[in-house]
Parts: structure tokens; C-alpha cells; sequence
């Protein structure tokens, strides 16, 4: 059921796509208006949403402390996994956002029945499987700039250039949407075959993964099988990207359910766990210095509490302190 | 428990069953849970609900509006928590964090699993708080708050001891850590504590400490522990207690005064301060450093937390000296300055003895004992002989707290490799910022739950276990009050032979005083290797 739904979710968006250009010939529908639609819904919907979060305080300074504090002079401190300024945050997060850190640090735990004994092991499937995802994604994103800019920078080219270094055949093998495909598989598959992970995944897990799977799948149809002309896509998405969009040309059924894969993402993603996009940013484990025993953390909440003071206290004990000799303000 | 061996409780099951986890309900077995909170103790300090009630029976006397008052709660949450609302949204489920919690590893149970512990709570969160969860519901996620979901979270939420494990390896810092402490606050708005929690909460506000000692009972506590002293190394100690006018107050956890071996750390720190002539004052009103507080609310905790500045200022201390203690020093780090701050009626740390200045503790001008310590040692002010420790094979155990909430890392193993000659550490997955928990911390340490405590504790107790079969380590080190007295129950179940120690004990034993007699004991009374040619070690493996 979990992997089932989704799925059929996903077949059902390609579906749509399907009757809607190739029988209902919804062109304009699926070509302008929905992509249109999605693209707001993404950039309002996440801009909302971290403006909820950001509304939210901040009561109190409580980074993970990954590392040693900064102490003594003579004691060697941990910068980036304990950091007590500004700056060691931002390479905290930057070590953590560009190359997952924590996750590299990742172990897994066996039980030797036998011996009654735990190991603890680094591994590391899981940071390179989510890292190869979150790059290559990253670097096909960045090629599809192409579609949408004219003049290309020479930026853009660069790394197309270096994205398809090993010339195999024609059209050159982007390796980073292969990577995109296999990083994708590995961690659909690892959900659904580790009885734990399988155990706590939910239907809105699997279903961007499938998404996504399917997104890079007909990415490549296109490009690799169907030679979609990527001329006429050219003159489209950067007819989208300006403002004037129009359907003169025919692109093929192929691009529609691309696109309309590419929307329906777009506009699920405010709405979902994909918001960890945004969210690492605001983590107050992460993205604050633990120096709140040297400069005073502020809490926009705090109010005045009932306490027991030390006058009360004195009257509920007066006689058994005087018994033993202690000293105190009312005799 | 007690009818379980170790091998049959190591023998664990990670196989999560069948059926799907939102649709079956808790299972509450018997050993896995505390006792609730009395009537008495929810009264002394005005929480909501008291009533009679016990958590084994089915109906809990809840508030007929109770759904309402939880889900207020929660909305009020996530505005005043940004970690509660962040964390709510983005955990991806890939799973770091789940082999990670010392209470999966130890029952199987997969709803200790980290991530799900938190997603019993965000499913309703999605339901209550989302759009898609209130359109799609259980595909989105989302299921409905009702009683079993309510007791589903008291019996889970009680079995996570805030080590914050999970969040080292989380890549967005999710700390399930804070969402336990959220989900607390939402069943404590219902009466829904337990006892262990909320008697010592009680004493607390109160007395000034956990264990309800009264002002004549610490001084004659610490009489006790002068004997002992006296016995030992032939010097008579003369603390004071409230003082006015003393340079330092010294904050430690009541559990130091009460039972071994924390007692033992507890003669420590009165003979070092002895030894350095400190002008210190102890103080019966803020008699403790820990804070069980924090394990209901945020609110309580700064309730209990404001004794110690109160009194730092009633008494006109300069600085405050902390004892060794775990959340006592999460709380003081990360909370004290914020809720009952600024202490600007207090100086800049500065060790008299050595003349540093703690610039890491210029705010909250109170200074960790190891801080205090390795300085000392830093600068040769102490004269140490550490073969008195000879009979011991120390390791150390990192508490969750200093260590994952402080970082407090280096300190305690400076002065251990000082004062002692045999220093081995566990394994490097077990240690530091990995280190694993007593399993018995977040007030979990009650005695009806100790099949969970000692399910929790298997992972540490196995890796101190590795290093008694390697190194024959027989001595657990540590900085923290609940551990000398969990570990000790944990160590006799799970690795006999092996005793623990605070590490201001250790000190202490090494400690060359002016004037001592020549000591033939250590603070337990137990021959010195030089002193009976190595039977001492013989002695500690039998028992
Ligand atoms: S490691 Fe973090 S993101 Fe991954 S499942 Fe655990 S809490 Fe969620
Ligand atoms: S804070 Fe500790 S006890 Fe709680 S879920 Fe995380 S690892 Fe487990």
C-alpha cells in the first residue's frame, strides 16, 4: 500500500499528461499554464513557509555539540563541530549542507548474538548514496539553464563540458544524470528492502522519490531515445522564461509528461519533507554557536515564574537551621 | 527483569513486525514504564490534573477537553519553538538516526527508534497542523489524537532519556532530544508525569533539592562524609554552609550527599577545596544542581534553576563552582543565563588559586568542577601521586549531557590521565560525542522500570565490557551524578567486576594533602596497591 499508492500516483500524473495532450490536445494547458501555476505555487508556498518558521523564536541556544568546547587555550577545540562564533557556524553549515557531514559520520550497529556483543561500524551507503543524489541533481538542474538563457554563459558550459568529459556516442552521456538515476534507485530501493527503513517510511517518502525517478527517466527517453528537437524546446522554455510563451512548435508527447512531472514537483514541494531544502538552514541544533555560557542568549518569551524564594524557605525551616547553626536573615 | 540473565536480555529482536505502526496500539509491559505522577507531588507545585490514577489501569481520569488542551499546547509550541516546528516538518525518514538510540538497541521495539519515536507525534502535528494531512490523512501521514495515540506517547516519550545521541548523526540536527521534552510539556499539561519525575520535582521546589533533604539533614550528611575524611587521611575539614560573603557557592547534585559512590566524589571535592583553602560556602537552599524540572518544562526547570543565582546574590558569592553532574550542566550551558539571567551581580570567573580567567563562563559566571580541576592540574597547584590509583583500569564514560550539549570533552580526560596511570578508552564509536547513555538519565531511574533502564544501558555497558576483557578495566569514570548511581546497577548486571567512580574521586585519591597521614586506603576504604602488593585488584573482581 505505502509503495502502491505513490506509485500509481505517479502513473496516474503521466496518465493525465497523456490524455491531456494526445487526446484532448491540451497543449497550452500542460505547456504554459500549469507549469506557470506550479512555479508560483513553489515560490510562494516556500517563501510562506519559512516565514511560519521564521515567526517561530528561537528560546534557546542549544547546538549539538559534536566536538570539544572552546575552554582553555591549551585545550585543542573543535571549531566546526562545537563552534562558538559566527563564522565556525557557517562552515559548520556549509560542511554540513555541501557535503552532509553528520551523515559521513554515520555508523551502523550489528548484534553478535553469539557473543552478546555490538559493533559499531562507520557507514557510509547512505552519505554517498544521498550525495551523489543531491549533487547530480544539483548539476542537471544547472544544465537545464541552457534551455531557459540566451545567450548560454560560459559558466554553464563549463560545466556541461566537464559534466560530459567521457564522450560516449552521440549525443555526449551527461554522467551526472546517469549518477541521478542510480543515486535515486539506490535509496527508493533501500526503503523499500531494510525491514526498518521500510517500517517507518511513509507514502509521501516514496512518492518524490518516485517522482523524481520518473522526472530523470524521461529526462533521459528524450534526450538519449526520442531525440526530442531541442531546438523547438529551446525556442519554448525561453519563450516560458521571458514572459511571451507560446506552442508553435510540436514537442512531442514525451516533453508534456516531463514537464508536467517537473510541475506537479514544483508544486508539491512546499508542501513536503522536500522542505529540508530550507529547513537545514534554520536547524538551531546546526546553525547556532554553543557560547551561551559566554554571551547571554535571549529568550522574546521569557516571563517572571512563581518561585519558592529563600525567605519562604527560611520560614519553613527556621528551627531546624537554628538547631544546626546556620545563619539566618530573621531569627 | 531480575529473572532475566544477560545473555537471554542481550538476546534482542530488530525485526519490526508485520503490521503497519499506526494501526495497532501500546503495548505497556511491565518493567518498561515508571509509576505515575501522585497526586501530592503534581499539587506541591500547581501542575494541572492532580488526581489519583495509575498508569496500569485503562481509564487515566483525563479532562474531558483534554484533545483540545493537548492541541492548544502544541499550536502554542510551535510558535515558541522553532526547533519543535522545524522538526515537525523536514525529517526526511532516511534513518540515521534510527540504530542510534540506546533504547532501540537494547528492545528491538522499533517505536524507539528515533524517528519514529518523533513521528508518533508528528502524525498528529500533520493531522492538526497541515494541509495535506488534513485532506489526505493516514496517506499523507496524519492520524487522529485519541487516547491510545495519547498513551502510545506517554509510554514512548518516557522511554527516551534526551541523550541526544540521534541528533549527532541527523543532517538536518533533529533532536529527538527536544521533541521529547515538547511532548512532556503537552502530557504534563494533563497530569501526565510519573512519579520518579515529579516527587523529586516536588522535594525540589520545596526543600531546595530532589531528595527532599532538609537543612539539618545536608549538614549532617556532609558531617558524615568529614568522619569519613578524617578516618582516611587524618584531616579535619570545616566547610561552611550559607554563608555570606564567600568568594564561591558551590553547586552540586543533592544525589552527591546521599549514596555511594557518589558520596566518594562527593569527599573529593570537600578535600580538594580543603586542600586549595578555597573560600567557598555550600548553600541547603540551593542544594541541587540538577534539575528534574527541565524533565516536565521548560517553565518548571527555570522555576527550580532560580535558586542558584538567587543565592549566588543573597549571599554576595562572586562566582558559582558547578559539581560533576550531566543535565544539571546541559541546563546550566544552555538554559540558566536565558531564563534567570543576567548575573550581573556576579564577577568574571577567576580562579583564585591560578589567577585564570573563564572567559567561556564570562555570562553565566559559573565554571564546571572539571574546568576548575584541569586548570589546576595545568598549572601544577596540586600535588599528585597517581600510583594511589594503581589499583585501578579506568575508562571513562562521557555523559549525554556535557558531552552532546556542552561539549566538555577534554577536561575530564585531562585530569584523569593526570591522576591516574591506567587510563583505557572504550571504543572510539562509543565515546565522545557517540558516547552512549546510561539509559536511566531524564529522571528514567526509578527501580519498577529497571527492565527498560537495563535494556537502555546494554549498549554502554558493552562497550565498557570490551574494554574490561581487553585492558581489565575494572573502574567506570564519569562526571555525572545519575550515572554513578545507574551505571552501578548497570555494571553489576551487565559487567560484574567493574565499579564507578567520580572522576573528582579519583583526584582526591591521588591528592597528596599538607599534613596527611600516610594513607593506606582509598576514599572507599580500600587498600592502596602499594600498600598490600596488588590484592587490592584481586579484591574488586570478586565482588
Ligand atoms: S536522521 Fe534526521 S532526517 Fe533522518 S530519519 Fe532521523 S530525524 Fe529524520
Ligand atoms: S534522545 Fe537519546 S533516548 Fe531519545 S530518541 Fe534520541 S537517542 Fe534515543
Amino acid at each position: 500500500m505505502k509503495i502502491l499508492l505513490p506509485f500509481l500516483g505517479v502513473m496516474g500524473i503521466v496518465i493525465v499528461a497523456f490524455v491531456g495532450v494526445e487526446m484532448l490536445n491540451l497543449q497550452y494547458l500542460f505547456g504554459v499554464m500549469i507549469p506557470y501555476t506550479a512555479f508560483i505555487i513553489f515560490v510562494v508556498g516556500v517563501v510562506l513557509r519559512i516565514l511560519k518558521w521564521g515567526r517561530s523564536a528561537v528560546p534557546f541556544c542549544i547546538p549539538t555539540t559534536s566536538g570539544q568546547q572552546k575552554s582553555f587555550s591549551w585545550i585543542k577545540r573543535n571549531r566546526f563541530d562545537n563552534p562558538s562564533n559566527n563564522l565556525e557556524v557557517i562552515v559548520r553549515m556549509a560542511l554540513e549542507v555541501l557535503l552532509f557531514r553528520s551523515l559521513f559520520s554515520n555508523t551502523s550497529t550489528a548484534l553478535k548474538e553469539d557473543e552478546g556483543r555490538l559493533i559499531h561500524q562507520s557507514s557510509k551507503w547512505l552519505w554517498l548514496g544521498g550525495l551523489a543524489f543531491h549533487w547530480s541533481f544539483l548539476i542537471v538542474l544547472v544544465r537545464h539553464l541552457r534551455l531557459f538563457l540566451d545567450p548560454i554563459p560560459s559558466a554553464l558550459s563549463l560545466v556541461e563540458g566537464m559534466d560530459g568529459l567521457m564522450q560516449l556516442g552521440v549525443p555526449v552521456l551527461y554522467w551526472t544524470g546517469l549518477i541521478l538515476l542510480i543515486s535515486a534507485t539506490y535509496l527508493f530501493f533501500r526503503r523499500v528492502v531494510i525491514p526498518q527503513v521500510s517500517y517507518f517510511s511513509l507514502p509521501n517518502d516514496h512518492f518524490p522519490l518516485l517522482l523524481i525517478l520518473f522526472i530523470a527517466t524521461t529526462g533521459m527517453i528524450m534526450r538519449y531515445i526520442l531525440k526530442v528537437d531541442i531546438i523547438s524546446v529551446k525556442a519554448f522554455t525561453v519563450g516560458l522564461f521571458s514572459l511571451k510563451p507560446t506552442i508553435t512548435h510540436d514537442l512531442g508527447l514525451i516533453f508534456y509528461i516531463h514537464l508536467f512531472l517537473v510541475s506537479v514537483l514544483l508544486a508539491y514541494f512546499p508542501f513536503s519533507k522536500l522542505m529540508h531544502a530550507a529547513g537545514v538552514f534554520l536547524s538551531p541544533t546546526r546553525n547556532m554557536p554553543n557560547n551561551s555560557r559566554r554571551i547571554r542568549h535571549i529568550n522574546p518569551w521569557n516571563y517572571p515564574v512563581k518561585v519558592h524564594t529563600y525567605e519562604e524557605y527560611e520560614d519553613d525551616f527556621r528551627d531546624k537551621m537554628k538547631t544546626v547553626g546556620l545563619p539566618l536573615e530573621k531569627e | 527483569m531480575s529473572n532475566l540473565k544477560p545473555d537471554e536480555l542481550s538476546k534482542i529482536n530488530y525485526m519490526p513486525p508485520e503490521e503497519d505502526w499506526m494501526s495497532v496500539s501500546v503495548q505497556m509491559r511491565k518493567g518498561m514504564y515508571c509509576h505515575g505522577a501522585s497526586e501530592n507531588s503534581l499539587k506541591t507545585v500547581g501542575f494541572p490534573n492532580p488526581r489519583k490514577w495509575s498508569s496500569a489501569e485503562a481509564d487515566w481520569k483525563l479532562p474531558d477537553n483534554w484533545q483540545e488542551i493537548v492541541l492548544k499546547g502544541m499550536a502554542e509550541r510551535l510558535e515558541k519553538y522553532r526547533s519543535f516546528h522545524i522538526f515537525m516538518d523536514i525529517c526526511v525518514r532516511c534513518g540515521a538516526c534510527a540504530d542510534k538510540c540506546h533504547f532501540f538497541l537494547g528492545t528491538g521495539d522499533p517505536k524507539n527508534m528515533p524517528v519514529l519515536r518523533a513521528e508518533l507525534l508528528r502524525s498528529v502535528y500533520r493531522r492538526e497542523f497541515t494541509t495535506a494531512g488534513k485532506i489526505l490523512g493516514k496517506i499523507a501521514g496524519a492520524r487522529e489524537l485519541t487516547e491510545d495515540v495519547l498513551k502510545e506517547w506517554w509510554y514512548y516519550f518516557f522511554q527516551c532519556t534526551e541523550c541526544r545521541r540521534c541528533s549527532v548523526f541527523c543532517p538536518y540536527g533533529i533532536d529527538t532530544a527536544e521533541i521529547t521534552m515538547i511532548a512532556r510539556e503537552l502530557l504534563n499539561l494533563l497530569g501526565l508525569n510519573i512519579e520518579w519525575i515529579a516527587g523529586p520535582v516536588a522535594n525540589c521546589y520545596m526543600k531546595g533539592n530532589h531528595l527532599g533533604l532538609e537543612p539539618h539533614t545536608i549538614t549532617s550528611s556532609v558531617e558524615f562524609l568529614l568522619d569519613e575524611i578524617e578516618e582516611i587521611t587524618g584531616i579535619k575539614i570545616e566547610p561552611t554552609f550559607n554563608r555570606k560573603g564567600a568568594e564561591i557557592l558551590f553547586v552540586t547534585p543533592s544525589g552527591d550527599l546521599f549514596a555511594d559512590p557518589g558520596t566518594y566524589t562527593c569527599m573529593g571535592y570537600l578535600m580538594l577545596f580543603h586542600e586549595l583553602g578555597l573560600d567557598y560556602t555550600w548553600s541547603t537552599y540551593a542544594s541541587e544542581g540538577g534539575n528534574f524540572g527541565s524533565f516536565t518544562s521548560n517553565e518548571m526547570g527555570k522555576r527550580l534553576n532560580s535558586k542558584i543565582y538567587a543565592e549566588a546574590k543573597r549571599l554576595g558569592v562572586k562566582w558559582i563552582l558547578g559539581g560533576e553532574c550531566g543535565h544539571m550542566w546541559r541546563v546550566l550551558n544552555q538554559y540558566m543565563d536565558t531564563w534567570n539571567g543576567p548575573a550581573d551581580f556576579l564577577q568574571v570567573p577567576v580562579s583564585p588559586i591560578t589567577g585564570t580567567v573563564f572567559e567561556n563562563a564570562a555570562s553565566t559566571k559559573m565554571v564546571h568542577i572539571s574546568e576548575f580541576t584541569a586548570d589546576l592540574l595545568k598549572h601544577n597547584k596540586l600535588e599528585i601521586d597517581p600510583s594511589r590509583n594503581d589499583h585501578y583500569k579506568v575508562t571513562f564514560h562521557d555523559s549525554c549531557n556535557p558531552s552532546r550539549g556542552m561539549g566538555l570533552l577534554e577536561e575530564p580526560r585531562y585530569i584523569i590521565n593526570k591522576v591516574c596511570n591506567n587510563f583505557f578508552e572504550m571504543p572510539e564509536n562509543t565515546i565522545r560525542e557517540k558516547t552512549f547513555c546510561c539509559g536511566s538519565g531524564s529522571g528514567l531511574n526509578a527501580s519498577e522500570n529497571m527492565e527498560l533502564r537495563l535494556r537502555g544501558g546494554f549498549p554502554r555497558a558493552n562497550a565498557v565490557k570490551h574494554v574490561k576483557n581487553k585492558y581489565d578495566v575494572n573502574m567506570l569514570a564519569c562526571i555525572c551524578a545519575i550515572d554513578r548511581a545507574a551505571l552501578t546497577t548497570l555494571m553489576d548486571y551487565w559487567v560484574p567486576g567493574v565499579k564507578v567512580i567520580g572522576v573528582t574521586e579519583l583526584l582526591a585519591n591521588a591528592l597528596k594533602m599538607k599534613g596527611e597521614n600516610d594513607r593506606d586506603t582509598d576514599l572507599r576504604g580500600e587498600p592502596l596497591s602499594g600498600a598490600e602488593d596488588g590484592d587490592a585488584k584481586e579484591d574488586s573482581e570478586d565482588v
